[in-house]
């Protein structure tokens, strides 16, 4: 069973530029994960507010019962997030991982309207490939 | 004077060594600059074909220079005058300059004389970049068959440079070719010295006297005489 359920990329402003779901479970029609994207990115944005502890930068981690949201938010603003089984680990370097390669085959791609949907095939190959790795990774561990 | 004696004073300044240069550059900023080159000229064109002319002129450009740069500071101002000579010049003294590496292959055309082809399995400026699907063939490579029509051309071998995707069985990614066609007056001057060649060894054998024994071999284009 795959230990990442899905991938989100969001752009500033909170719509959905990149989604794509690994194996069966928590599967969503487009409708629900744009609305799950913005959903976050609000969360995100009200949890900065509300934390007790200065210089907060948002929800890192949210734990539920049927899966774990891991989300790192770049410079920019633009925010990656997967949400993937309970208590899976390092994901935090997948992510870093993940944003290297967005970084590099979308933000250099000159075909590519910033804040706009990401249609690199160059981005789709390489991200297969690092979460192929990571689930090989995962398997070794 | 501050420093006098500690550097070598050149009177004149075509007598001073031309620097090496510094060899790396960053490969992101590059990928910058060159997303950035090519968005720019995507506002100023209409259609594919304009936006490929516009980058083959930007690579022309660096390719005029970099014929005359390397000419000076790695052939001792002489530069190739036959067409295996430029052709080889191009895929590894400009290719290693530009890109830090050989070009992966040189090959000639199948089906026409005039056509010889360089390939690159990852060409450096097509790194990063993803053509969208309604862009069809167009390729960025056309800003390095620009750079190769420059250097070709600088050099006296008029050319017709395209770039091309060509697809790999068992690979994700196509190669790109770098298609030259050479302009019939260049094959016309090439046959020419090839000829020229061959008059010269007719000459030697005649002149040589009939009790020596020779072989000939044939080198590339050029033949070579030896006696045994």
């Amino acid at each position: 069973m795959a230990a990442i359920y899905s991938l989100y990329i969001i752009n500033k402003s909170g719509g959905l530029i990149f989604y794509k779901d690994y194996g069966s479970a928590g599967r969503m029609d487009t409708n629900d994960s744009l609305r799950v994207a913005s959903l976050w990115h609000s969360m995100h944005a009200i949890s900065q507010q509300l934390s007790p502890t200065v210089g907060c930068l948002g929800i890192e981690l949210l734990e539920a019962d049927t899966f774990d949201l891991h989300c790192f938010q770049s410079l920019t603003g633009t925010k990656l997030f997967v949400v993937c089984e309970p208590g899976t680990q390092h994901m935090e370097g997948l992510l870093k991982v993940i944003y290297e390669l967005y970084t590099d085959y979308v933000l250099k791609n000159p075909f590519y309207e910033m804040e706009m949907p990401i249609r690199c095939e160059l981005f789709d190959i390489n991200l297969s490939q690092a979460i192929q790795k990571d689930r090989v990774a995962l398997l070794g561990r | 004077m501050i420093g006098a004696g500690k550097i070598k004073q050149y009177s004149n300044v075509l007598d001073k060594p031309l620097s090496k240069g510094k060899q790396e550059v960053s490969s992101s900023a590059f990928a910058f600059l060159f997303s950035e080159l090519v968005q720019y000229n995507q506002t100023q064109v209409d259609n594919i074909a304009e936006l490929e002319r516009r980058l083959e002129d930007a690579g022309y450009a660096v390719g005029a220079r970099v014929l005359e740069l390397l000419c000076h500071r790695d052939k001792g101002n002489r530069r190739e005058t036959r067409l295996l000579g430029i052709l080889s010049f191009v895929h590894s003294t400009v290719w290693k300059v530009l890109f830090g590496k050989v070009a992966d292959s040189l090959e000639k055309g199948t089906e026409h004389e005039d056509e010889y082809m360089i390939s690159e399995k990852e060409l450096l400026v097509n790194r990063f970049i993803s053509i969208p699907k309604d862009m069809g063939t167009f390729n960025c490579g056309a800003f390095v068959a620009g750079i190769v029509r420059g250097v070709l051309d600088g050099a006296g071998f008029p050319a017709v440079v395209t770039a091309h995707f060509v697809p790999m069985e068992g690979q994700h990614r196509p190669r790109t070719t770098i298609l030259i066609k050479f302009g019939e007056e260049v094959l016309r001057r090439e046959a020419r010295l090839e000829h020229g060649n061959f008059n010269d060894l007719v000459k030697a054998i005649i002149a040589t006297p009939a009790d020596v024994k020779y072989t000939i071999s044939f080198l590339h284009s050029a033949y070579d005489l030896s006696h045994e």
